[in-house]
């Protein structure tokens, strides 16, 4: 994802000369050729966020349009009273991508994983969050962002990630979410990387005769409330599904719809499950262990369908 | 209390280390290998011969305490205390293998020794000052130390850290620069620049020495000197080279983290083997 967010930056900075791209010292070989491109619109601020985010600010205030990018902790919760005042309370429409969504870094452990920042980012006014769940998905997310005048949280997976392909990439609207398959009987809400054990979780509940809605609420913020009361009215069984703890991030933010909606269904929260994510894994390995990879997301549904 | 080591025997010990660290790289899918090489001589020489400490006893209350604040570099800190017996060395071929001890940055409460869980930088010069403040309210005896990168030194916290340990007149914390010249993406002063850092420590108030970070006696004679300052806080740029020890990973911005490959391992290998002694 993050070779197709570089990939769609240099699309935009040929086409605006306002475009400017800051990183923390983060994305080696990464960005060469935006670098090769345009070396004047580059600037690495070195290992210091909190500077990044404010330069960023002033260079919005006056009149370029900055893309910063860094891992998501440092990112979001470094320099977060900085993108507070800022960039929100200013109103600067900084575009603020971090790499290393939920457990991406896996082995990299506990400091470079990013399980809050949704929640946080989501409190923010102003601010526009997406979570894209594939290559191809990011670079709309990029132009989208790019195109809305306003403070936008991006927030990639690493790298690598297969494309999905559940829908037609061209229909990618900001605000408005996806559907990557139907079925009557279950709906399952989700977003980022983690969506493709969600597809292998619901196409693996087919073949057992349980059919999936699965809604891809890659804009987490404004959230799509309609597609999820819509949903809602169809299904018997909902859950979420993110790479993020269940407080405060798209969980909860699919709770308060249903809640203030009346619509009273079953309902579950899969995620991170307030805890740090010790000890030595890979990111298929913290999936597994918060119940997030196919397998756990297939037989917690099963489990809530058979109650 | 331990035998000190000799200048030569921990220069060679480093090295030893050094191929440990390779080997457990070229096992892993990566790793920080360029800034471990670059501390690895402050760390063999903190942890033999000036460290307080008790293997069998981490939390023991008078152990001095060791910030490691470059967690990437904890490649460094792994086989140290590894070989120090903090932990058996048979962990170390696990490095990166889920439910292995050692993972890509340090965990505290998970790995025996580590002070501090670290791998975000700009923590630790704050995290020390507060324990040297501790010991200063107990009346405590164990002294501070705390190993930062160059890279930290961009960050805005580190010097508010170094504010506080001159305005509490911290004599008990010695921070120690791993002055690599290097972060990620390139040069420190290319990207931003921290020179002349000695001049700029001693505008905040410390105590500074500026020394070859390779050389064991001037690591030595350092980290001695600390004992005898006072009401000032002590900084060591130790000026080491990213990569020390390979000739190709010497400097090289791509080995900041990496994997070798093809014939680098062997070639890495032999070179370090050359300098056992």
């Amino acid at each position: 994802m993050r070779d197709a967010f570089s990939a769609e930056l240099c699309n935009i900075a040929e086409k605006d000369s306002e475009v400017i791209f800051l990183t923390g010292d983060i994305g080696y070989q990464v960005f060469d050729n935006y670098v090769s491109k345009f070396p004047d619109r580059f600037f690495n601020m070195g290992v210091a966020e909190a500077s990044m985010i404010t330069t960023a600010a002033g260079l919005a205030h006056s009149g370029k349009k900055p893309f910063v990018y860094t891992i998501i902790p440092f990112l979001t919760m470094r320099a977060y009273e900085q993108i507070r005042v800022d960039v929100c309370i200013n109103n600067h429409p900084l575009k603020i991508v971090g790499v290393g969504g939920g457990v991406a870094y896996g082995h990299l452990g506990p400091t470079h994983h990013a399980t809050e920042d949704v929640a946080i980012m989501r409190a923010l006014p102003n601010m526009t969050v997406i979570v894209p769940s594939d290559p191809s998905e990011t670079r709309k997310a990029v132009i989208a962002a790019y195109q809305h005048n306003g403070p936008v949280y991006v927030r990639l997976g690493k790298n690598k990630e297969p494309d999905l392909k559940r829908y037609n990439y061209d229909t990618y609207q900001l605000g408005k979410a996806a559907v990557m398959r139907e079925g009557k009987e279950i709906g399952i809400i989700s977003c980022g990387p983690v969506m493709n054990e969600v597809l292998k979780a619901a196409d693996e509940l087919s073949k057992e005769g349980l059919e999936s809605t699965v809604l891809n609420m890659h804009t987490i913020k404004p959230l799509d409330v309609e597609a999820i009361k819509k949903l809602a009215d169809q299904v018997n069984v909902l859950v979420s599904v993110e790479e993020h703890n269940i407080i405060g991030g798209l969980g909860s933010a699919v709770s308060e719809v249903l809640a203030e909606s009346g619509k009273g269904k079953t309902f579950r929260r899969l995620g991170i499950r307030d805890t740090i994510c010790h000890g030595v894994g890979s990111q298929e390995y913290h999936y597994k262990k918060q119940g997030i990879n196919a397998e756990s997301i297939k037989n917690t549904i099963k489990e809530l369908y058979l109650k | 209390m331990r035998e000190l080591k000799n200048q030569e025997w921990l220069s060679n010990k480093a090295n030893e280390l050094r191929i440990e660290i390779l080997k457990m790289v070229n096992k892993s899918q990566g790793g920080h290998i360029g800034g471990a090489y670059s501390v690895i001589d402050v760390m063999t020489a903190l942890y033999f011969n000036v460290l307080n400490y008790d293997p069998k006893n981490p939390s023991w209350s008078d152990r001095d305490r060791l910030v490691f604040s470059k967690g990437h570099g904890c490649l460094a800190l792994y086989t140290v205390l590894a070989e120090v017996g903090y932990f058996g060395k048979e962990n170390l071929d696990k490095y990166c293998v889920d439910e292995g001890l050692l993972g890509g940055h340090p965990e505290r409460g998970l790995i025996p020794g580590v002070e501090v869980s670290s791998g975000s930088l700009g923590h630790g010069v704050s995290f020390g000052v507060g324990m040297a403040l501790a010991a200063k309210i107990d009346k405590k005896q164990y002294k501070t130390y705390v190993v930062i990168s160059d890279g930290e030194l961009n960050e805005g916290s580190t010097w508010e850290g170094f504010m506080a340990g001159a305005q509490f007149k911290l004599d008990n914390l010695t921070v120690i620069i791993d002055s690599n010249k290097h972060i990620s993406l390139g040069r420190t002063e290319d990207i931003m620049n921290v020179e002349p850092l000695p001049k700029r420590l001693e505008s905040f108030g410390w105590n500074v020495q500026d020394i070859d970070g390779h050389s064991m006696s001037e690591i030595l004679n350092a980290l001695d000197a600390t004992q005898y300052s006072q009401g000032k806080p002590n900084a060591i740029v130790a000026n080491t080279i990213k990569g020390k020890g390979v000739s190709f990973m010497e400097n090289a911005t791509k080995w900041h983290y990496r994997r070798p490959k093809g014939d680098e391992f062997p070639n890495a290998l032999a070179e370090l083997e050359a300098l056992l002694k």
